[in-house]
């Protein structure tokens, strides 16, 4: 692949290429590497992490932590794997807006949905809050659509003549299913069986809010030794643990993926329009629980948003935002929108500008420096957000680099997490650039930088900001991190609902369920925008 | 025939009866009221231009598509019955292999399906293998298999739970010219061998004749012409058929009265086939003779064809100039002045 792109020559073009290594490699060594080292270090030269590891509590921390992840992601598939063979297989209507809800849960905030399954449980009378059900529900409904996205898209890709093919040999529907389609489907869905649990086993907003304080897992452990017992020694114990396991999952769920055999596909179906009452039922109930649990729990926290105490309805709960006598808070409620606004923009900025160059390093340059960079720049993304916050505020907050009370400490961090997302979108887009145009230019008398510039560029500066609106929504819905370094003057908004939602108080209660719609709200507008200027994939979605 | 228990049972008594078929995508009818018969061990080689609805045809035969009419094996309406239960086979275009299992494991499916035992499943698979000359290929895996190979291998899945009918959807589409006629002759071989009745789809027509005995031409959904593949070739009744099936000659029935011809009153047209034209000299030797038979032309255009060459010529005639085409391994020049004789029998009545 890079080795058919123009490499940059020239001194000039030595000198630039130095740059757009070195400024995502700075970047990234000062805002991770440098701060996981340091998390790292001190748990190893502590030497507690071994004492730590043997103790009962760990195991069963480490226990509770894996199998609701399994769990969460057995769920997942469940519900996700009939709405992916509608997505891929039936030319479903309104596909639109089906493609912006399968983006939905993936820029959700984590306290968002934490906040929906409470306002679910406490519609619903099931009791959800604090209970390992009520995580495995949000899980789900934050997870499914990653099993849609990655198995629906394969699926889609699958020549249905083999289990055409199948069927004339005598095989019933479910033989098919069992014999044909799963095997063929498998790397998809290692891949996406491995994602769900690696977000699940690092999950922290949702295990903060929905679980409580009585089911820790080593995620929110890490926080409540390092921030609520200034157990430092203890929490870079358990990270490291953490780390530990996450490379471990990494190393399995790639190696279970490469061995399922990938399949080669000569004619990818068509999806059919639903013609027959029979298919149109099967293609409701497939995606009838996908969209069920995404839309119920969010419509209720809309909802008991609006709800006044003692019955009806009203905009009191808006209006407590500005109050300054809110308990919980040093501030009013309604700046940690400001707060967040202010942080998601900076963090945008930072994400694309970083995320830009490393993408146009990734793509033009010859040498295996683009690619590494292209995979340190991943790796944020499957770190848990705790341990990069618990990170920067060990490394950065004593000299030489005291950022501690400085604002700029949460938008880095929160740009950190946005960057990989800037390069995916911009590597794919600048990836998707038809060579023969580019050939088509140069032949026409066009120089290499010109061509960058009349048919790189447009196409660049598109997928850039298709990332600069993934970043800005997962800043803004950013928790992990940002609950190590918010300032208690400075609460971003997950870090306001989440001190909202720890009160007993009814009306603290409906202030977070308030700030939740306002996330909500914002993240769904970056949603937008994402799709608008989105190109359609191979999918078509 | 194999010693082996057919998992299929009665496959010889009855044979394919289609009656009044007809399948609809929205508002475009891609079978239009079709009407087939195959007895058991015949076949059928189903041809026309791409888009006349021959693949749709098939799968609505073998089940995979809905559609209105009937499917009959002997008296047994199978209209309803499951694809899975049909017992009809049907060979994909792609091949379409699982390319997760190897080449015994693809073969061996249908055996599975049908309930066939370990032992007798591996004796049937050696037995297909053998019969496609892929013997020693039982443990390859698919991506490793060349075009040929792997249309072997899907055949030799096709074949090996012995359907009572095999349908193949231009299963040498995907090869070239060499090998595509290389495997043709294979394929009516093993299908001659294995008994069961066939029907090929193709739009190539060479390959039409290389495989099957009796020849179905396709036009927008309809039948427009069936019967043994000499007879539809000699005489192939209407414009879209001669054309389809490679004549060149076809001619309006003015021009082929103008030339001579006696023709009907109701034709629409006449075929005359490369064999009524004879050259039989030069204009400057034999002189302008003309007369019952003769006519004298005028060269227009050589295409060096390999072997052949296409001669167009230009026909004097008293309705003025007539093109006709010819192959000849020894072409004369353009512009040269030619004398044809035609064989009246040689030429075939078209009726609209």
């Amino acid at each position: 692949m890079d080795r058919d792109r123009p490499a940059l020559i020239s001194v000039r073009g030595l000198l630039l290429r130095a740059t757009v290594v070195a400024v995502p490699l700075a970047f990234f060594a000062l805002f991770f590497a440098y701060p996981v080292g340091a998390v790292v270090f001190r748990g190893a030269t502590e030497g507690s992490v071994l004492e730590v590891i043997r103790r009962p509590s760990t195991i069963r921390l480490l226990w509770f932590t894996s199998w609701q992840a399994a769990v969460s992601t057995l769920l997942a598939l469940a519900v996700g794997l009939p709405a992916a063979w509608a997505v891929s297989r039936v030319d479903l209507p309104g596909k639109r807006l089906l493609r912006a809800f399968l983006i939905v849960p993936f820029v959700l905030p984590t306290l968002v949905v934490g906040a929906a399954v409470q306002a679910l449980s406490a519609w619903s009378g099931l009791g959800l809050d604090g209970t390992v059900a009520g995580i495995l529900v949000a899980h789900t409904m934050l997870n499914a659509a990653v099993v849609i996205r990655i198995v629906g898209g394969s699926w889609s890709l699958l020549d249905p003549s083999a289990e055409e093919a199948a069927r004339t040999l005598g095989a019933s529907r479910a033989t098919v299913l069992r014999e044909v389609t799963l095997p063929a489907l498998a790397p998809a869905l290692w891949s996406a069986a491995g994602i769900v649990f690696l977000f699940c086993f690092t999950s922290f907003g949702v295990i903060l809010t929905v679980g409580g304080p009585g089911l820790p897992t080593i995620e929110t452990e890490i926080w409540r030794q390092a921030v609520q017992r200034t157990d430092f020694s203890a929490a870079a114990a358990l990270s490291v643990l953490q780390i530990v396991v996450v490379v471990a999952l990494v190393v399995v769920t790639n190696a279970l993926e490469r061995r399922a055999q990938s399949v080669t596909v000569r004619r990818p179906a068509k999806p059919a329009p639903a013609r027959s009452w029979r298919r149109r039922s099967a293609v409701a109930a497939a995606l009838a629980p996908a969209v069920v649990l995404l839309i119920v729990p969010l419509g209720l926290l809309v909802e008991q948003s609006f709800a006044v105490s003692g019955g009806g309805h009203g905009l009191a709960n808006y209006r407590a935002l500005r109050d300054t006598s809110a308990g919980g808070l040093f501030v009013p409620a309604a700046e940690a929108i400001g707060n967040s606004l202010t942080a998601a923009v900076w963090a945008t900025a930072v994400a694309v500008l970083v995320g830009g160059i490393a993408a146009a390093a990734v793509v033009y340059s010859r040498s295996r420096t683009g690619r590494m960079l292209d995979v340190a720049l991943m790796v944020p993304l499957g770190t848990s957000a705790v341990t990069i916050g618990f990170g920067i505020l060990l490394a950065l907050g004593r000299p030489p680099l005291d950022l501690r009370s400085s604002w700029v400490i949460v938008p880095l961090a929160q740009a950190l997490v946005g960057t990989p997302f800037v390069i995916r979108t911009s590597v794919a887009g600048l990836r998707s650039v038809d060579r023969r145009q580019q050939e088509a230019a140069a032949v026409l008398g066009a120089t290499p930088s010109r061509v960058r510039l009349t048919v790189d560029l447009p196409v660049a500066a598109r997928s850039l900001l298709v990332g600069a609106a993934f970043a800005f929504a997962v800043s803004l819905g950013e928790f992990g991190a940002t609950s190590f370094l918010a300032r208690p003057d400075r609460p971003t908004i997950p870090v306001a609902m989440f001190r909202l939602l720890g009160r007993p108080s009814e009306a603290l209660h409906g202030q977070a369920m308030a700030l939740g719609v306002v996330l909500a709200v914002l993240s769904l507008i970056s949603v937008m925008a994402i799709e608008r200027l989105r190109p359609t994939d191979r999918l078509g979605w | 025939m194999s010693a082996i228990g057919s998992p299929v049972g009665e496959a010889g008594v009855g044979g394919l009866c289609v009656e009044d078929l007809t399948v609809r995508f929205g508002s475009v009818t891609a079978v239009d009221g079709v009407t087939l018969a195959v007895s058991p061990g015949e076949i059928v080689a189903l041809v026309g231009p791409s888009g006349c609805g021959k693949s749709t045809l098939l799968r609505a035969v073998a089940g995979l598509q809905p559609a209105d009419g009937r499917v009959l094996w002997g008296d047994v309406d199978l209209s309803t019955e499951r694809v899975d239960r049909r017992r009809f086979g049907l060979m994909f275009q792609d091949h379409a292999l699982f390319a997760h299992r190897d080449v015994a494991e693809n073969v061996a499916f249908g055996l599975r399906m049908a309930g066939v035992g370990a032992d007798d499943r591996a004796l049937r698979i050696r037995e297909v293998l053998d019969l496609v000359g892929l013997a020693t290929h039982g443990d390859r895996s698919i991506d490793t298999l060349s075009g040929g190979e792997a249309q072997r291998v899907a055949l030799a899945r096709s074949l090996a739970p012995r359907p009572r009918l095999l349908m193949l959807d231009e299963p040498l589409g995907s090869l070239d010219r060499t090998l595509r006629d290389r495997l043709a002759v294979d394929l009516r071989r093993i299908l001659a061998s294995s008994g069961t009745a066939a029907i090929h789809v193709t739009h190539d027509q060479e390959e039409a004749y290389a495989v099957a005995d009796r020849l179905v031409v396709m036009r927008d959904g309809r039948i427009e012409r069936d019967g043994p593949v000499a007879e539809v070739w000699a005489d192939p009744r209407t414009e879209f058929v001669a054309r389809f099936l490679g004549h060149h000659n076809v001619l309006e029935p003015e021009t082929a009265r103008a030339l001579g011809f006696p023709v009907p009153r109701d034709a629409s047209g006449l075929v005359v086939r490369e064999s009524a034209v004879t050259l039989v000299g030069h204009d400057r030797t034999d002189g302008p003779e003309s007369g019952s038979g003769r006519l004298s032309a005028v060269v227009a255009d050589v295409r060096f064809r390999g072997a052949i060459s296409r001669v167009e010529l230009s026909v004097e005639s008293p309705a003025g100039p007539v093109s006709l085409a010819v192959h000849r391994s020894r072409a004369p020049a353009v512009g040269e002045g030619v004398v044809l004789r035609f064989d009246p029998g040689e030429v075939a009545v078209l009726r609209s």
